[in-house]
């Protein structure tokens, strides 16, 4: 071939070379199939075994402690893990569609009900803790130096301030922020129509219903409203981030319990984990990363981040809890009813 | 007349040809390709005309009242409206923009041109989800010009004018390169200014292309999803459908995004419908 | 003369000014923001297990889109240039059906279809134990479909401008088709083909709508993380970097379009002269800007006198 055109042949030819290149080096470079360079020539019981881990948003950082905690335990040498991240009603839906899953853990009861019996046993919350992982408290996230001088639920429905809170046809976290939201009137000793005219103000507040938790966190973050609605630990882990913001604890607020279980088909490794999980190993982890551990006997330590670091969980008022209203099961009817429930009309109504 | 224009393809920077073609009616169909047609309309059926149907049917399986609930839900004609505004004007603009940088581009001549004409390419190239940061890292919250977009319809704008930047001026640039100049002197000999010439001679030459390019703009605006998605800032009124139906797969409510996305095909044929009527008038028209 | 260098000098900078806030400067300050946190950070960035993982990925799907989608790209231009059938035009319309459909629709088509649940034919799939949703196999139809015609649309308009008598000729020579094939049609069609890849590459590597919707997003050991859904991540979990990851994507990006764009010049060049009035003609119909070429049916032997106009075009 003559000179020039071994170059016009040439120059793409690279290209592709480029990308093969590229995809060899990767390949020869990852031999271990993803998993975590800590794991390596582990004879533990559940070596080589993989746990898939489905979530809700906002524990994601928590479990990438997990597992690397884990990974250094005798059960857990050897564990390969993959992870899938999102809002919880999600990821729930997710699951039942045939993602493939061996750990599951949502925002809510009823997300983690939905895959029982056909994904998940029964008996998934038979145990002392009844099923539930960890614990939070719904707070108000707010610039930071409270630019707006929040202290408290009231505070939000005052005119011009731009509330973020997600989406609760997708997100777990978005119904506990709007339950909290709405018990902190009855709490206040008001009737039910108060609060119903409460959460009406509050959602004409409304500027932005993210899908997730975390995508909530990541809006404001980037520019979006005056407050945001979200866990005590999503707050904290902000702050960790180094993100500029402060939070409030409101008097009055709600209880967050958050289910994890794991899967009928979920290996040993997987069952391992749980335990990890619920240890008081794995609870001190949750700590470090803001959440209530479920336990009320364990050890906190300091927590980063908190307002108050060396006392990072301040007791609440007026707490109240899911079972206060009568499950989720009467819950999700009465408020989420995609229907006539509570809260959709309010939505609707709202825009 | 004899305008040997070269058949720009829009999708990408054209090839100046003659477009002399010669298919005489083409030779019938043999075994060998015909097995070789066989197995084509195979792999497009599984690839992209059965999926298609799908969403249709799936559009369609609450019957015609849950597909009129779905249409009218405020959300959805929210999104639609602004889906459908944001992306013509992002044609109108690119029209203009896309003529004008043809123009220059093929008729002028400066130090850096062909840097030019290579930067345009870059923004169709782009992943969008990269177009998207690079948005929101220069018109967000952090910008650094100073200029704050996040969540506005502005933004919307914005993002899709980046993402369809080469479709208009790729239109044009191949007929104004093998436009004949004999006219336009034979104009300027009689004494016409430039601007009428431009007006009289050459406009009506580039319309079909203006035309073409902007219809594929507007193609490409109304579909697009990664590029607007960090700067609309979360907000519903910076949600475009595309986003909308995304939103509605995560609550698994296929339906509602089985009817959105029917809507969004329907706009699409109809471009595509546009783009042969007015390829067909610039033939007829000659 | 003075004001028409004015208007032009207007007109240049109006252009200039247009495309410099439109393109240049979000590059030039995506590119600061991903190398002000140093050098370390954009290695850490890189060189994540997830990344590296993300790189494999992408490149696989990639390879596998690019290949597919020229295999078929170049059956059907040859089908739809060379032989006559019902539903040529047809097929040619649908086969450019995908580049107007957006990237959320192909995921859910896909989903509708290939999904292992409720999907028409991946439910038996699934039974089957093949899974194409959530899995690999899925995310190189998302990335395939979009990309579809990339390879097809550039060398359709050559096709059918050139090499049928060359191939008659062949053919009656005693060629075979791969002959044909081989040694006339692909010479023909080298450069558009070049050009058709390089830009379907660069669509591939870089979806992300379609393949976030059908991957399940999972990292880790099964990870169906691309690089574009890597960077969404961690944009969204607020993790650094992801200007990193999308700086490298850019970098890809323009090199694939210089090259091409150096490449393109040169045959430019010399098509630029092959283009001129030697063949324009009055009396063979314009071809559309645009889209597709005009057909122009010439009869086999006589020459341009008999030429009769198409209108058809090959769509």
């Amino acid at each position: 071939m003559k000179p020039r055109r071994l170059w016009r042949f040439g120059a793409p030819m690279i290209a592709a070379g480029a990308a093969l290149a590229l995809a060899v080096t990767a390949c020869g470079g990852d031999s271990d199939g993803g998993s975590d360079s800590a794991a390596t020539s582990g004879a533990g019981p559940n070596a080589g075994q993989s746990v898939a881990i489905v979530g809700y948003s906002v524990p994601k950082l928590a479990y990438d402690d997990l597992q690397a905690e884990f990974l250094k335990t005798d059960a857990g040498k050897g564990v390969k893990f993959s992870e899938t991240f999102g809002a919880s009603g999600t990821v729930s839906k997710s699951v039942a569609s045939g993602q493939k899953a061996d750990f599951v853990t949502f925002s809510l009861e009823p997300d983690m009900k939905r895959l029982v019996p056909k994904f998940v046993a029964e008996d998934w919350n038979a145990d002392s803790t009844k099923g539930q992982i960890t614990n939070s408290v719904v707070v108000i996230v707010v610039r930071k130096g409270n630019p707006l001088k929040i202290t408290g639920w009231d505070d939000l429905i005052k005119p011009g301030v731009k509330i973020v809170t997600p989406d609760p046809a997708s997100s777990g976290s978005a119904k506990w922020n709007i339950l909290a939201a709405y018990t902190h009137t009855l709490a206040e000793g008001g009737t039910d129509a108060q609060a119903q005219d409460y959460l009406t103000s509050f959602f004409k507040n409304v500027v932005s219903k993210p899908a997730s938790g975390a995508d909530a966190t990541t809006t404001f973050t980037q520019g979006t409203g005056d407050v945001l609605i979200s866990y005590e630990n999503e707050a904290i882990g902000a702050k960790q981030k180094g993100v500029d913001v402060d939070y409030v604890v409101p008097k009055e607020t709600f209880l967050i319990e958050n289910p994890a279980a794991v899967t009928v088909t979920a290996s040993a490794a997987a069952k391992a984990f749980l335990t990890y999980a619920k240890s008081d190993e794995g609870q001190a982890i949750f700590a470090k990363h803001g959440f209530r551990p479920t336990d009320k006997n364990a050890t906190i330590g300091t927590v980063e981040g908190a307002n108050d670091p060396s006392k990072p969980f301040p007791t609440i008022e007026k707490l109240t809890t899911i079972a206060d209203l009568g499950g989720w099961s009467k819950v999700n009817k009465e408020f989420f009813d995609a229907d006539n429930g509570i809260v959709t009309k309010i939505e609707n109504a709202t825009g | 007349m004899s305008t040997a224009v070269e058949p720009a393809s829009t999708a990408s920077p054209a090839r100046p040809r003659a477009a002399r073609t010669a298919t005489p009616g083409g030779a019938r169909l043999g075994r060998g390709s015909g097995l070789g047609l066989g197995v084509a309309v195979l792999w497009l059926s599984l690839l992209v005309l059965i999926p298609l149907a799908a969403v249709v049917t799936r559009g369609f399986s609450g019957g015609w009242s849950g597909f009129w609930d779905n249409i009218t839900d405020p959300n959805a004609l929210r999104a639609l409206r602004l889906t459908v505004v944001s992306s013509l004007l992002v044609a109108a603009i690119n029209a203009v923009m896309g003529t004008l940088l043809a123009w220059v581009l093929v008729r002028d001549s400066f130090p850096g041109r062909r840097l030019v004409d290579l930067i345009i390419d870059i923004p169709f190239a782009l992943p969008t989800i990269v177009a998207g940061l690079v948005l929101l890292a220069v018109y967000g919250t952090d910008s650094p010009v100073g200029i704050h977009l996040l969540g506005t319809e502005k933004a919307i704008v914005l993002g899709l004018l980046f993402v369809t930047l080469p479709f208009a001026v790729r239109s044009v640039q191949p007929v104004l390169m093998a436009l004949d100049r004999e006219v336009e002197q034979a104009a300027a000999c009689l004494g016409a200014p430039p601007r009428t010439i431009f007006r009289r001679v050459v406009l009506p030459l580039l319309l079909p292309a203006i035309a073409s390019g902007a219809t594929l703009a507007f193609a490409r605006a109304v579909g697009e999803y990664g590029s607007v998605l960090l700067i609309s800032g979360g907000l519903s009124r910076t949600r475009v459908s595309s986003m909308y139906a995304f939103q509605k797969i995560e609550n698994f409510d296929f339906l509602a995004v089985a009817v959105t996305a029917t809507v969004l095909l329907a706009i699409s044929l109809l471009v595509i419908l546009g783009l042969d009527l007015i390829q067909r008038a610039a033939a007829r028209r000659g | 003369m003075g004001s028409r260098r004015s208007a032009r000098l207007v007109q240049r900078a109006i252009a200039l000014l247009y495309v410099g806030i439109l393109v240049l400067v979000p590059i030039v300050v995506v590119t600061w923001k991903t190398f002000s946190p140093g050098p370390a950070a954009f290695w850490d960035a890189i060189s994540s297990q997830q990344a590296v993982t993300a790189f494999r990925l992408t490149a696989e799907i990639a390879l596998a889109s690019v290949a597919l989608n020229t295999v078929f790209g170049v059956g059907l231009a040859l089908l739809i240039t060379r032989y006559r059938f019902p539903g040529r035009r047809l097929l040619s319309a649908l086969a450019d059906l995908p580049l107007s459909v957006s990237p959320i629709v192909v995921g859910l088509a896909l989903v509708l279809v290939y999904g292992p649940v409720d999907g028409w034919f991946g439910k038996g799939l699934h039974d089957a134990g093949i899974d194409i949703i959530f899995s690999l196999p899925g995310m190189i139809l998302a990335t395939t479909f979009v990309s579809f015609p990339l390879v097809l649309r550039e060398v359709v308009p050559v096709l059918a401008e050139e090499g049928i008598e060359q191939e008659q000729a062949a053919r009656v020579l005693g060629a075979s088709a791969l002959q044909r094939f081989l040694r006339i049609t692909l010479p023909i069609i080298r450069s558009a083909l070049l050009y058709g890849i390089v830009l379907s590459l660069a669509r591939s590597i870089g979806e992300f709508g379609a393949v976030l919707v059908v991957s399940g997003n999972v990292s880790g050991e099964n990870q169906t993380q691309t690089v574009p859904l890597l960077v969404g991540e961690r944009v969204q979990q607020l993790e650094p970097g992801s200007f990193q990851l999308a700086f490298l994507l850019i970098l890809v990006t323009v090199l694939v379009i210089v090259l091409v764009f150096l490449r393109r010049d040169r045959s430019d060049r010399a098509g630029a002269v092959l283009a001129d009035p030697v063949l324009a003609d009055p009396g063979l119909a314009d071809a559309e800007p645009g889209h597709a070429a005009t057909v122009v049916t010439a009869s086999d032997n006589v020459g341009l006198d008999d030429a009769a106009i198409d209108r058809g075009g090959l769509r």
